[in-house]
């Protein structure tokens, strides 16, 4: 199963990457969203993947034989942050393209001297 | 233990949530910005007393026992930088209140540089390597509102640039802490301390360390990943731009001093000497931008590069001298640059420009001006008496101490470089044929330029008085040399 989920992931961050090289904004933005889902399943994956575990302690289980949940937690935290980091560098291309008039990242290279 | 080392976090949490109730009242607004940093600078000066008296302090909070529950540990070294950061905090709300125009401040300016405040504060005190993750999200978070405050159409393509660099390190942040727990099963930093050295594969761990140093090094802009640093930073006005150049590429370096003192110390010869040729690298990389460029925003951005270099290369030296001289130069280092972000603002709102070549003849217009940017200019060097030296007289003595010498010589060559830099606009800006000066009010200048000279005093008794600090910073420098201090305070609660 973790081999399955490492294929999964770096193939997650194959895309990113490609999508992040292009020129268009939203290609890059929707690759930094492939990106942070990759780094996510890669921080449950690597916390352990449960199998049979149940994933809290029941009676008759010992403490030791239940799913970690830190993985869980960890990623929770990681989602809502990326979340909102993806919702704003949304709200800024927008804004960005409505001042500056594209998206393309070609013409937004210029810097104090081309203004 | 004492819940005062959350304070300096909670405190300006508190006082930016009542700030964003009412973003138009002017005066109140600047009232509360102001009182929010004072007390949480006080909340500060007393956690520093506090730790140095009676050593290390640790919160887990929840009160689940140390290594499950998330730490809060206050070493003199955080608590040192807890107290810098809010006292630069307080200096850019004061010398925000002339420059940085009313729209922008009834736009939720002052929250955002509060809740900065919030992240970096946090990001100084946690002992848990997710957590510090956590916090250095919030005070990105603040820093996108602050560099794209205003929506000028330069700021608008910065931020772009800026928000892409940091959402990749962000990701590569997380994938470097699944590495580690999936190694190590722990993310608390004195429980790392503690497996770290039990684990006899020091190979993977190396890989992870040198991955920390990237994610780190992106925030610390490190030579070769600081491409991003001069054109985002060049981007917002002065008042924001000193903040930035003060405290966030901060955060990096004292993530990389905690990390690489603490416990990647598995494989200094391979993770500590790459550690030291990076920071030669980027003193040299900063060195060539400094005198590259005639725009006075240029020039001390770079500097701020080149003073990364310097404060790193003296971590890698892993001996006494040379992480005292990095915790005082990095120190001295956040305060001169806000000290000198602040005066080149000053002469650019004189001359309305920031090129140097359109500048010319302030002695004679404003001579106190002068002579208190050629003092910070001096510090900035490192010219004795002042606060640039001691720290970097410890730093080259580490160096030679230590294998690798030649990077103290190239520290010391390049001291000339950073006071060139610094005395080019010097010469540019006030000496030669004056030039035509914006008229500007005299309570309008003396608004701006009283916070400075106050940074600048304290600066110079940083320096001139720097015996006085050496207490705190040896003691600093004692926990950072001896992990167990802070293990122990961390886990035997």
């Amino acid at each position: 199963m973790e081999i399955i989920m490492s294929v999964a992931i770096g193939f997650l961050f194959m895309a990113a990457v490609y999508l992040m090289l292009s020129k268009s904004l939203i290609r890059i933005i929707i690759g930094t969203g492939l990106l942070s889902h990759g780094a996510h399943l890669l921080l449950l994956t690597m916390g352990g993947l449960g199998g049979n575990s149940p994933p809290v302690v029941a009676e008759g289980v010992s403490v030791s034989d239940y799913a970690d949940p830190l993985p869980q937690a960890l990623i929770l935290t990681a989602i809502v942050i990326s979340f909102a980091v993806t919702s704003f560098f949304l709200v800024l291309a927008y804004r960005s393209y409505q001042e500056l008039g594209t998206d393309n990242m070609e013409l937004l290279r210029g810097t104090e001297d081309h203004e | 233990m004492s819940n005062l080392l959350l304070f300096p976090i909670i405190i300006p949490l508190l006082f930016a949530t009542i700030l964003m109730i009412f973003p138009k009242r002017l005066k109140l607004q600047r009232m509360i910005a102001a009182i929010g940093a004072g007390v949480t600078l006080l909340s500060a000066l007393v956690l520093l007393v506090k730790v140095n008296a009676d050593g290390v302090h640790a919160v887990t909070l929840g009160s689940w026992p140390a290594p499950f529950g998330i730490s809060m540990v206050s070493d003199p070294l955080s608590a040192l930088l807890v107290v810098t950061t809010s006292l630069i905090t307080l200096f850019v709300v004061f010398y925000s209140f002339p420059t940085i125009g009313v729209k922008r401040e009834q736009s939720y300016y002052y929250p955002a540089v509060i809740f900065l405040m919030v992240g970096v504060n946090g990001a100084f005190t946690t002992g848990d390597i997710f957590n510090l993750f956590v916090f250095v999200e919030v005070l990105l978070m603040a820093s996108y509102t602050l560099i794209v405050h205003g929506g000028e159409r330069p700021q608008l393509r910065e931020s772009i640039k800026y928000l892409l660099v940091n959402i990749i390190s962000s990701a590569l942040f997380v994938a470097a802490v699944a590495f580690l727990y999936s190694v190590t099963g722990t993310l608390n930093m004195a429980d790392l301390a503690v497996k770290i050295p039990q684990i006899e594969e020091t190979g993977i761990l190396t890989v992870i360390a040198v991955m920390f140093l990237v994610v780190f090094g992106f925030k610390a802009a490190i030579f070769p990943l600081y491409f991003w640093l001069p054109g985002s930073y060049y981007a917002p006005p002065i008042p924001i731009l000193a903040l930035f150049g003060a405290l966030l590429t901060k955060v990096g370096v004292y993530a990389i001093m905690r990390t690489y003192t603490l416990f990647f110390t598995m494989n200094i010869g391979f993770t500590h000497e790459l550690l030291g040729i990076v920071a030669i690298l980027t003193i040299l990389a900063g060195c060539v931008g400094a005198l590259a460029y005639f725009d006075v925003k240029k020039i001390i951005i770079y500097n701020i590069i080149i003073a990364v270099g310097v404060i790193l290369f003296g971590v890698a030296q892993l001996n006494q001298p040379g992480v005292e001289g990095s915790i005082f130069y990095l120190l001295h280092d956040m305060l001169i640059k806000a000290a000198l972000f602040f005066l080149v603002g000053i002469v650019a709102v004189l001359f309305g420009t920031t090129d140097l070549r359109k500048m010319g003849g302030l002695i004679k217009t404003y001579p106190v001006l002068g002579w208190i940017y050629l003092v910070t200019a001096f510090g900035l060097a490192g010219i004795p008496p002042l606060s640039g030296f001691p720290g970097k007289l410890l730093i080259v003595q580490g160096g030679f101490e230590g294998p690798q010498f030649w990077g103290s010589i190239v520290i010391l060559a390049t001291s000339l470089i950073v006071l060139l830099s610094a005395v080019r606009i010097f010469i540019y800006a006030f000496w030669g044929e004056p030039v035509e000066t914006v008229p500007l009010k005299k309570s309008v200048f003396n608004q701006m330029f009283i916070p400075t000279v106050i940074l600048v005093a304290i600066t110079v008794v940083f320096g001139v008085g720097a015996e006085l600090f050496m207490p705190f910073i040896s003691g600093a420098g004692e926990v950072l040399l001896n992990p167990s201090i802070y293990i122990d305070a961390v886990l035997k609660e």
